[in-house]
C-alpha cells in the first residue's frame, strides 16, 4: 500500500511544475502577440522587395548580377534558423529533421553541404549530428536586429561570391496560425524569379544613376530582408510552439494530480478502515 | 478624373501607405522624380527627403523617407524605404536636435567619429527638417 505522507509530497512538487508551466504558458502567450505583430509589420517590406526582385529577374537587364545565375551544382549552401531555448514541443526537431533528409538527398549526389547555423539549438544539434559548419550565431534576441544577422549570413553569400557554394537554401519554421508551423526550405540564390507572363516579353528598366550598384544594393537589402523576416517569423513560431507545448504540460500534469489525489485518498480510506476493523476487533476480544 | 497608379511605401519596419495616387514626388539618387501614370519601368536609389503623394482628387500627403530604392511599373509604384514615416510623425525638435550633435562632432576634429557616419547622419536630419518645414508650408 502507498503510503499517504509519500503520495502528498509527490502531489505537492507536481502541483509546483504545473504553476512553472502555466506561467510559462503566459509569458509565451503574451510574447507571441509581440512577435506576431512583428511579423506582420515586416512581411509587406519583404514582399514588396520579392515582388521588385522578381521583376528584376524576369527583365532583361543590361547588367546581370551574380546572383542572378544558375550554376552547375558542386557545392550547396544552407542557412538554418532555429530556437536558441527549449520546451517548445517538436519545432526544432521537425525543422532538422526536414533539414536532414534535404541533406542526405544532396550527399547521395556526391554534393557536399555547408552550414550556417542561427539559433542555440541548431549548433548543438549538428555538434553532434555532424556537418561543415562555417558559420554560427546564437542568442538571437527576442527582437532581432538586421545587424545581429549579418555577420554569418555574410560568409555565406562571399563562398557564393567566390564560387565555392553553387546554391544556398534557408530553412525556418513557418507560421501559419498558433496550432500549427510547418518547416520550410526555400532556395535564397541564385534568385529564383516568379513565373509571370505578364512580364515575359523583352523590357528592361530605366536604371538612376547606374544598374550595377542599383541591383547590387537592392540584392543585398532583399536578401537581409529574407533573413530577417525569417528569424522573426521562427520567434513567433518559438512561442506559439512554446504556449501549446506548456498548456499540455499544465494538463497533464493536473491529470497527474488528480489520478495521484485519488490513490491517495484510497490509502487513506484502506488505513481508517483498518483501524476501525482492529478496534472493532479489539472491542470484541475484551 | 485624372488616371491613377497603385502606389505603396514600405519600410522595413512596416508599411507606411497604400493605395491609388496620381503622382508621386520622391528624391531620386540624381535629383527629384515626379512620377505620372503610366510611367516606363524605372529603378532608382532614393535619397533622404520628403516623398510627396497626391492623392485621388488632388489631396496632398507628405512623407519622410531615410532612403531606400523606388520601382516604378506602368501600373504600381514601389518605394522601399529604410525607414519612412508620415510627415507629422515628424519631431522637428529631435531632429534639429541631432543635426547640432552630428555638427558639433564634425566640428570637433580631436574625436575619433567615423566622418562618413556623421556626415550621412547630417545629410539625413537636415533632409527630415526639409520634410518638416515642407510640411507646414503646405499647412498654411
Amino acid at each position: 500500500m502507498a503510503n499517504a505522507k509519500e503520495l502528498r509530497k509527490q502531489i505537492g512538487s507536481i502541483k509546483n511544475t504545473q504553476k512553472i508551466t502555466s506561467a510559462m504558458e503566459m509569458v509565451a502567450a503574451s510574447k507571441m502577440r509581440k512577435a506576431q505583430e512583428r511579423m506582420a509589420l515586416g512581411r509587406p517590406y519583404s514582399d514588396e522587395i520579392r515582388a521588385v526582385i522578381s521583376h528584376v529577374a524576369n527583365a532583361s537587364p543590361e547588367y546581370r548580377h551574380h546572383f542572378m545565375h544558375e550554376r552547375e551544382i558542386r557545392r550547396v549552401g544552407f542557412i538554418i534558423i532555429t530556437t536558441d531555448k527549449g520546451l517548445c514541443g517538436g519545432l526544432n526537431i521537425n525543422l532538422l529533421k526536414a533539414v536532414v533528409l534535404d541533406i542526405k538527398k544532396w550527399v547521395d549526389q556526391d554534393i557536399e553541404v555547408d552550414l550556417c547555423l542561427i539559433g542555440n539549438k541548431g549548433v548543438q544539434f549538428f555538434k553532434s549530428y555532424g556537418g561543415n559548419v562555417i558559420a554560427a550565431s546564437n542568442h538571437v534576441s527576442e527582437t532581432p536586429a538586421v545587424s545581429d544577422l549579418i555577420g554569418s549570413i555574410k560568409v555565406m553569400l562571399d563562398l557564393f561570391e567566390e564560387g565555392q557554394v553553387d546554391k544556398i537554401y534557408l530553412a525556418n519554421n513557418v507560421f501559419i496560425n498558433t496550432m500549427t508551423q510547418t518547416p520550410a526550405i526555400r532556395q535564397l540564390v541564385p534568385l529564383d524569379p516568379d513565373e509571370d507572363e505578364g512580364l515575359k516579353h523583352r523590357w528592361d528598366y530605366i536604371y538612376e544613376p547606374d544598374a550595377r550598384q542599383l541591383v547590387e544594393g537592392l540584392i543585398a537589402r532583399f536578401l537581409e530582408a529574407q533573413v530577417y523576416q525569417a528569424v522573426v517569423e521562427n520567434v513567433a513560431c518559438e512561442q506559439a510552439a512554446k504556449m501549446i507545448a506548456m498548456k499540455s504540460a499544465t494538463e497533464n500534469a493536473g491529470e497527474l494530480i488528480d489520478e495521484l489525489e485519488l490513490i491517495m485518498n484510497n490509502a487513506r480510506q484502506a488505513a481508517i478502515t483498518q483501524e476501525l476493523s482492529e478496534i472493532v476487533g479489539g472491542a470484541a476480544a475484551v | 478624373m485624372a488616371s491613377t497608379v497603385n502606389c505603396s511605401i514600405v519600410s522595413a519596419e512596416e508599411e507606411i501607405f497604400s493605395g491609388q495616387v496620381e503622382m508621386v514626388v520622391a528624391t531620386g539618387t540624381i535629383g527629384e522624380l515626379g512620377i505620372l501614370p503610366g510611367h516606363t519601368p524605372l529603378l532608382s536609389g532614393v535619397k533622404p527627403g520628403p516623398v510627396r503623394l497626391i492623392l485621388e482628387g488632388g489631396e496632398e500627403q507628405i512623407y519622410f523617407a531615410s532612403g531606400g530604392f523606388i520601382e516604378v511599373q506602368p501600373t504600381s509604384i514601389t518605394i522601399l524605404a529604410d525607414t519612412a514615416l508620415r510627415a507629422d510623425d515628424l519631431d522637428e525638435a529631435a531632429a534639429l536636435e541631432s543635426q547640432r550633435r552630428a555638427e558639433q562632432e564634425l566640428a570637433d576634429q580631436k574625436s575619433d567619429v567615423d566622418f562618413a557616419r556623421v556626415s550621412s547622419d547630417l545629410q539625413e536630419q537636415a533632409a527630415m527638417l526639409r520634410t518638416i518645414r515642407k510640411f507646414r508650408e503646405r499647412k498654411k
